[in-house]
């Protein structure tokens, strides 16, 4: 496992050791996760549907009332975070708050490629060819996974 | 602001129900909602600790418990109260991705 990137400081903001090539392919993910959620039909995708979930298991009519009420805000809330790590991408320091903004896209991002690979528990290694798209998509799933653990241990840490 | 969060020097002046039998409760409280975490295969077990114990301040004993109850059992409750409190939950925990749904409490 490669060594740690993220670290809490002693001052409470944390210090980010990103190699530049890494930094190159986050630049690219949030701008995708932003078409995503402004352009893609909710009702049709899988992925769409992933981050919002229906709150009431078998009463559509209470789920159709509570996205009426927080769906914009959610919506809201995990654009300005890409907005976030759009901005601090190649920041050497961040926040507190611009590490939760971060983690917000990190996760997203690894919830829509994961929804997208349909991943399950007992998939560890898929077998794809070299030239399926899925690979390259299974990799990044892969690297932010490994992010995210990442920011969960310095988070975690006093 | 409108709301008693001290009610001990309200209570003298408000009505009585004189005929209510002492110690019964007949008003069930309002307590019938519950937040229900299912297991799905993306979120990591890490993470889904660190959101019970961010959201709900829970310990990370209690926090690991209940994601060991979702991971192993596909579920667990881990939020009650009314439907508004409920929902307020549901919408931070769609918020963190976590897969969340409420029903009424059984």
């Amino acid at each position: 496992m490669a060594p740690s990137r993220l670290k809490r400081t002693r001052k409470g903001d944390f210090s980010l050791e990103i190699p530049e090539s890494e930094r190159d392919i986050l630049r690219a993910l949030p701008g995708q996760l932003r078409e995503l959620l402004t352009e893609s039909d909710p009702t049709t995708d899988p992925a769409l549907r992933r981050l919002f979930p229906p709150a009431y298991l078998d009463d559509a009519e209470r789920t159709a009332e509570f996205d009426a009420l927080v769906r914009d805000d959610l919506v809201e809330q995990r654009i300005a975070a890409i907005q976030t790590m759009e901005r601090t991408v190649d920041a050497q320091r961040l926040s507190e708050e611009e590490i939760l903004a971060w983690l917000s896209a990190v996760n997203d991002l690894r919830l829509v490629l994961g929804t997208r690979l349909d991943v399950t528990e007992e998939m560890d290694e898929p077998d794809f060819a070299p030239d399926d798209p899925r690979a390259l998509m299974f990799a990044l799933y892969g690297y932010l996974s490994y992010l995210e653990e990442e920011i969960v241990a310095a988070l975690s840490t006093r | 602001m409108g709301v008693a969060v001290s009610c001990g020097a309200m209570v003298t002046t408000a009505p009585v129900e004189v005929d209510r039998p002492a110690g019964e409760q007949d008003v069930q409280p309002d307590v019938p909602w519950v937040v229900i975490v299912w297991n799905d295969p993306i979120n990591l077990m890490s993470y889904v600790v660190y959101v019970f114990q961010k959201l709900f301040g829970y310990s990370r004993q209690k926090a690991t418990r209940l994601m060991l109850d979702v991971h192993q059992k596909g579920k667990a409750a881990v939020s009650h109260g009314t439907r508004e409190r409920c929902e307020f939950d549901v919408a931070r925990l769609h918020a963190h991705g976590l897969w969340a749904t409420m029903q009424k409490d059984r």
